[in-house]
């Protein structure tokens, strides 16, 4: 049954792909991909209630043999047969990712039928949205790295193709190569972990290795090295520290892209890849630590950059950067429930943030920069509230569904005694909401200073725009109940569901002593939007100016993005091209030298040869034909040619042989 | 009784006009001709030297030569002929085309 759910998108960007980008209308490319992932979303709820009522924790379909059972050596130094399936398996963790995917996808998919109407290339875009939604379920589908990592590339190639859409924009272009490329790096280190796996384990099926680590065949060491190259993955598709960069410049792509692909779906991956592989981060132990240091310093470092931004849409992703650090956070302190949590509730909020963020670019016309925006509270009221339910979610004010799930990531990271990750997270919850609320202040607040120009054509976006912002609006508000904790009279539903495939894990800690840490980061989080408030709206952003000015280097730097880019391309990039000068300048002196003076060579003996074939072969030939030609010119005054001289020759022949004879007897 | 010294002495110089004559002749026809007289001085010399020496041998030997004189003047004339109808010619001094 769950395999239909990505067979529906991948035949969806089959005819869209392959048939309808020459012969179906616009109204026929956007039915059969809304189609495609409206099947999907209802193939996976089906899943879903089936898993609700059977059984068994997990299903697992074997399509077929991919690569036949054949021995590897491990490093035990004993021989294990290796297998690998296209294999599909389904329990509660993919059934929350398949209902994000699909269900998030279907929202998009409908969102980008008014947002792309203009576009001239409309079946080339569902094409790529259906694919990318066929991966990302191959991807969380897979039931072994192998198949993991088929999908793991498809979203990267997707990814690729859709933010650099507009390929015709240089810079469109160029991001899609960044993000690729970065990508390229994070799944390298994905590789070589899978290949570790094989080598100690012999296996790469995800119960296998769990089994496996269960029996004590794995050394602790090995663990260490392989979660912390397959998090080096994570850290690429996932958008941490170091591999982050790409993620900003992926705003290029179309808005709806940035909402499924950059907010809502494949950046997660990375966390849902940690919290699949659950058994081998937490048997290491050392990795889980650094997954939530990685995940504890991205998410303040991000946010940091996320204040200077001008670009509504870049405020947003670097908000996403620092959110995806906030999940990593509740990975690394093993609460792979409360990770699993935020990224749900993040892909709600995030993608109505960013869909919204797209209807208010779609009513400027195309303008990003918040600078030019502000009060367009009036002029777009239904926007606008959708755009506040978003932040107000993120921001973690009591009720909406961020609330819930960033509170069970604090708690749990402050339970697990690592005050410097907890310290580090509240932080970045509170610079959440001072940004979200900058943007918000910014965009819909104050005197509008959008050109006069632009100010007349401002509209409201149409329904198919509008309706899926409601509906996300709605999960924003009522997505966190399935988690709502015991504290607040909730099961904690979610992290129950989510038990078998994810593992339990329990706090530990008093009911005061969570009532506290959540009183602390909502008031953390309202300390902080009054702050926005008081800057943006009351100030008018006086104080922020006069920030920027007093601090100007600091100012600077951040806005640069602390010149990491710049660091990249002068050590990473910069390195590559030397290193390809210095290639190319061994091959041009080198080896083009020693090539050069082989051939220089032959011909220096090729000469000899020449003056000896000249002189002693063509002399000895030309000299027997001259020796001939002078005896023969000698010999040729005898055939004259006259029959009477010949007679002569032949009477006097005759004459002397009688002679000879006469004489002779 | 012709005695053997006149046959001899006709043979001969029926010979040695034969043989000037193709020597020094240039017109091929009369060379064939000379060619003809030059191999009768020699039948005559055969013919007599068989009957003085009471031996069939000569005149059979005559015969022999008289037939291959006979093929040689076929071919001969033949060869003229195809001779002169390529060079509108019968002079020998024309027939220099192996000339080096």
């Amino acid at each position: 049954m769950f395999v239909l759910i990505p067979l529906f998108p991948l035949l969806g960007a089959a005819a869209n792909g392959l048939v309808g980008i020459r012969w179906f209308s616009r109204r026929a490319v956007g039915a059969t991909a809304v189609a495609a992932a409206g099947l999907s979303f209802g193939a996976a709820v089906a899943s879903f209630v089936g898993l609700l009522r059977s059984a068994e924790p997990a299903v697992v379909k074997t399509l077929f043999a991919w690569i036949p059972a054949s021995l590897v050596r491990t490093a035990p130094g004993g021989l294990a047969s290796l297998r690998v399936d296209l294999a599909f398996r389904y329990d509660a963790l993919a059934a929350v990712m398949t209902l994000v995917v699909t269900g998030v996808g279907l929202l998009i998919h409908i969102y980008s039928l008014g947002y792309m109407a203009h576009d001239k290339s409309y079946a080339r875009y569902f094409s790529y949205l259906n694919l990318f939604t066929f991966a990302m379920l191959v991807l969380v589908l897979g039931a072994n790295l192998g198949v993991l990592f088929v999908g793991w590339e498809g979203v990267g190639l997707c990814s690729y193709l859709l933010i650099g859409f507009w390929f015709g924009k240089d810079s469109a272009a160029n991001a899609g190569k960044k993000a690729f490329i970065t990508n390229r790096v994070g799944d390298f280190g994905f590789l070589l972990g899978t290949g570790l796996l094989v080598y100690a384990l012999g296996t790469i099926d995800i119960a296998g290795i769990a089994a496996a680590i269960g029996r004590g065949g794995l050394a602790k060491g090995t663990a260490t090295a392989a979660a912390l190259l397959l998090f080096l993955g994570a850290t690429g598709k996932s958008a941490q520290i170091p591999l982050y960069t790409w993620l900003p410049d992926a705003m290029e792509g179309p808005t709806p892209v940035s909402a499924l692909i950059h907010a809502a779906t494949m950046v997660t991956a990375g966390v849902y890849m940690v919290a699949r592989l659950h058994a081998l981060f937490s048997f290491s132990g050392t990795a889980l630590t650094v997954v939530a240091l990685t995940g504890a310093f991205t998410a303040v470092y991000a946010a940091t950059m996320a204040f200077v931004q001008t670009d509504i849409k870049r405020v947003l992703a670097y908000s996403t950067i620092s959110q995806i650090g906030l999940m990593f956070i509740g990975l690394g302190v093993g609460a792979y429930a409360a990770g699993i949590f935020h990224l749900m509730t993040h892909a709600f909020f995030k993608s109505l943030l960013f869909l919204a963020a797209g209807s208010v670019i779609h009513a400027l016309s195309g303008e990003q920069d918040m600078r030019r925006m502000g009060g367009l509270r009036a002029r777009i009221p239904r926007t606008y509230r959708v755009f506040l339910i978003g932040a107000l979610a993120i921001s973690g004010v009591p009720g909406l569904a961020g609330f819930f799930s960033k509170d069970e990531i604090l708690a749990s990271a402050f339970a697990s005694g690592n005050y410097l990750v907890w310290a580090l997270g509240l932080a970045g919850a509170a610079m959440t909401a001072f940004y979200m609320f900058r943007l918000i202040f910014m965009t819909f607040f104050g005197e509008e200073r959008f050109a006069a120009k632009a100010g007349e054509l401002v509209h409201e976006s149409p329904p198919a725009m509008l309706n899926p912002l409601r509906i996300l609006a709605v999960l924003a508000v009522v997505g966190g109940y399935v988690g709502l904790p015991r504290l607040l009279g909730g099961g904690a539903w979610f992290a129950r569901f989510l038990a078998p495939a994810t593992g339990a894990h329990e706090t530990g800690l008093s009911g005061a002593t969570e009532m506290l840490l959540m009183a602390g980061s909502v008031g953390a989080a309202l300390a902080a939007i009054v702050a926005a408030y008081v800057i943006y709206v009351k100030r008018r952003g006086e104080p922020a100016r006069r920030f920027a000015e007093r601090w100007q280097t600091l100012y600077r730097t951040v806005s640069r993005k602390y010149y990491v880019d710049e660091f990249y391309g002068k050590v990473f990039v910069g390195g590559a091209l030397a290193a390809g000068r210095i290639a190319d300048w061994v091959d041009r002196r080198v080896i083009d030298g020693l090539v050069d003076g082989t051939a220089r060579l032959a011909r220096r003996v090729s000469r000899l040869a020449i003056f000896f074939d000249e002189g002693a072969v063509d002399g000895a030939v030309n000299g027997v034909g001259r020796a001939h030609l002078a005896v023969s010119s000698a010999l040729r005054r005898l055939q004259t040619g006259r029959i009477y001289n010949y007679a002569l020759a032949v009477v006097l022949g005759v004459a002397l042989v009688i002679t000879i004879a006469v004489a002779v007897f | 009784m012709i005695p053997i010294e006149a046959v001899l002495v006709l043979g001969l110089l029926l010979f040695a006009i034969g043989l000037v004559g193709v020597l020094v002749r240039k017109n091929l026809v009369v060379m064939l001709m000379s060619l003809e007289l030059l191999l009768n001085g020699a039948n005559v010399i055969l013919v007599g030297l068989g009957r003085r020496l009471a031996s069939p041998r000569g005149a059979i030997f005559a015969l022999f030569v008289i037939i291959m004189a006979v093929s040689e003047a076929a071919v001969g004339f033949a060869l003229v002929l195809a001779y002169f109808r390529q060079k509108k010619s019968s002079d020998v001094d024309a027939l220099d085309d192996l000339k080096g």
